[in-house]
């Protein structure tokens, strides 16, 4: 072992010291949110919270949670998560199995017109009159349909497949399995980890998912939880909220910051379970060339 | 193929290789109708709409539809520049990539070496937890977090303003704030999350470069500038020429939700004005023009870096 400098200690402080306030940066907001949400809205309103709940009172969660709306955006949003997220990998897995198979005829063909939609993307507004002219306005069908195949996804899965050893596929063969079978008894057990990543990545794009609900939907009842989240922050649900509500609750601040950790609460929950995944995925350099 | 068939099948070899496709196909019929949703999906949700770029090429009107409207040939895009608003949408979407890219793009390059840097592995995976954390949030939850924090009256910044006697700053209602506030949240939001690739690219290098290195008397910075550096250099390579190709492409989402008519002049890009002048205004022609120029200039920047970075680096996607 060779013995470290005193340069490089202070250096691998300093290093230390500075990452732990970056991190800090990234849980402080959510800290001083927390707090807000428990405390009462004068409190916040004179700027009395930091990191701490300042006059703590529930009533911030009672008004948020007797919101029938919000609920009914909660519901939409588990929805479209749990339904698209399965179309998504439905459709995505089997169209990188086709396109894992190097001699099919036409596969170059269909893999260019596939990249050229990253490289060159549709308009917004013929999009917008495409859904509409399929009559899926104003249903939740426009924010699942849309985004069935991810262009990346799908060559990060068909590179993936690719690299199954071809003996295990011929195994299968002479088994007897078609190609259904395969795919779904060999080649998807066998892809765990990448489908759960994969998975994870069109989760969270439907859970956070706002551009789509804006374009395609102006029915009330089908909003999903961030388009209801944005009009409760910036519009005057909140107040509406605390209107019907007739609790003792002084200020919309608070309401704001309870329903902020509502809506974020799921993903703070599921993500300790998952992150293990990438952290490590990163550090053994899971990324093959 | 038997010998005696070949004048049989070069007086009809038509047909034969009809045949032969058709047996190609009937042969791999699973494989296709895998792939077949996929093709439907890309066909209806991407080059119908790619195909719904005529209309930018005509005054199109809904009623009338795509066969009724009538045609203008190139008038949009000619007329494009004298728009004192696309200049203005213009000027601001360059400035925030560019912004974006000068300092978006190398600080989780940055982050890694200094993440790379650390022996204890405990504190290694704590902080990388906590910095993951941000990109899972939604654009929402970030926007109401960068409002919340930067509200004159009970925002954490202005308190502190005014602790040491100053007035308190209207953040999101000046103009010249609002593309520092778009980058620097963007960076929050996204440089923890995006060192993971750069993480994987440095955890492939070989240790015996270190030590060989080391020996040589080659000190720590020596070390990453020499052996980090051009180790990680063609997966920085290939980000950039992606970031390149994305440079107009700002994420709506962002922008729209720190957008307010008061910062509307520097903050207005080109994905938040076609969807306010085109989708709720109705100028759906003009906006789609707008909308193939910045298709048209996404290609050419991604295939120029593609070049550029060939010759100069040798690396690149295609």
């Amino acid at each position: 072992m060779i013995k470290e400098s005193p340069s490089r200690k202070a250096f691998n402080w300093f290093n230390i010291a500075f990452l732990s306030i970056l991190s800090l940066t990234m849980l402080l907001p959510f800290i001083h949110i927390l707090a807000g949400s428990f405390s009462a809205g004068t409190a916040i309103t004179q700027g009395r919270v930091t990191l701490f709940p300042v006059d703590f009172t529930l009533d911030n969660y009672r008004v948020v949670f007797n919101d029938i709306t919000l609920w009914r955006a909660f519901g939409v949003t588990v929805l479209i998560t749990v339904m698209g997220t399965f179309i998504n990998l439905f459709f995505t897995s089997l169209m990188a199995y086709g396109l894992s198979k190097d001699h099919l005829k036409g596969r170059s063909l269909i893999l260019f017109l596939v990249i050229f939609t990253m490289i060159f993307s549709a308009p917004l507004i013929p999009t917008y009159l495409t859904v509409r002219a399929l009559g899926l306005l104003d249903s939740i069908w426009a924010l699942i349909l849309p985004g069935t195949i991810n262009a990346f996804n799908l060559i990060i899965m068909m590179s993936f497949f690719r690299n199954i050893p071809k003996d295990m596929l011929e195994a299968a063969k002479i088994d007897g399995c078609g190609e259904y079978r395969t795919l779904w008894s060999v080649v998807l057990p066998m892809s765990l980890p990448s489908l759960s990543t994969i998975g994870l990545f069109y989760a969270v794009g439907h859970w956070n998912g706002y551009f789509a609900a804006l374009l395609y939907i102006r029915n009330n009842d089908l909003f999903p939880l961030q388009v209801k989240l944005r009009r409760l922050i910036v519009e005057s649900d909140a107040e509406e909220m605390l209107q019907a509500a007739q609790l003792s609750v002084q200020s919309v601040e608070g309401i704001k910051m309870a329903s902020i950790i509502f809506a974020t609460l799921p993903v703070l929950v599921i993500y300790p379970m998952i992150q293990k995944h990438f952290v490590k995925g990163a550090n053994l350099g899971a990324i093959k060339g | 193929m038997a010998s005696p068939k070949i004048s049989d099948s070069q007086t009809s070899i038509q047909p034969k290789t009809k045949r032969k496709r058709k047996n190609y196909l009937i042969r791999n019929w699973q494989i296709y109708s895998m792939i077949l949703p996929g093709i439907i999906f890309f066909i209806v949700f991407k080059y119908v709409p790619l195909g719904g770029i005529v209309i930018a090429f005509q005054n199109y009107n809904v009623f009338q539809g795509i066969q009724g409207s009538p045609w203008v040939g190139l008038d949009h895009f000619v007329n494009l520049f004298t728009y004192p608003d696309f200049l203005r949408i213009l000027r601001n979407t360059i400035l925030i990539a560019l912004y974006q890219l000068i300092f978006g793009f190398p600080a989780p390059i940055i982050l890694a070496l200094l993440l790379n840097e650390l022996r204890l592995m405990f504190v290694k995976r704590t902080l990388q937890t906590v910095l993951y954390l941000p990109h899972f949030l939604s654009w929402v939850i970030v926007g109401g977090l960068v409002i919340t924090f930067l509200s004159p009256n009970s925002g954490i910044i202005n308190e502190i303003i005014r602790t040491f006697g100053g007035d308190p700053i209207y953040f999101m209602q000046h103009p010249e704030y609002f593309r520092t506030i778009v980058v620097s949240s963007g960076i929050w939001k996204e440089i923890g999350w995006s060192t993971i690739i750069y993480l994987a690219a440095l955890a492939g290098i070989n240790p015996e470069l270190y030590e060989a290195a080391e020996i040589d008397g080659a000190n720590k910075f020596r070390q990453v500038w020499s052996i980090t550096i051009p180790s990680i250099l063609p997966v920085i390579m290939i980000l950039l020429i992606l970031n390149i190709g994305n440079f107009l492409e700002l994420g709506f989402e962002q922008i729209y939700m720190l957008l307010n008519p008061f910062v509307r002049e520097t903050g207005e890009v080109f994905d938040t004005y076609i969807y306010r002048v085109g989708l709720l205004g109705g100028q759906l022609s003009y906006t789609t023009a707008i909308g193939v120029f910045k298709s048209v200039v996404g290609l050419i920047l991604i295939v120029g870096a593609n070049q550029l970075s060939k010759k100069l680096t040798g690396n690149a996607i295609f």
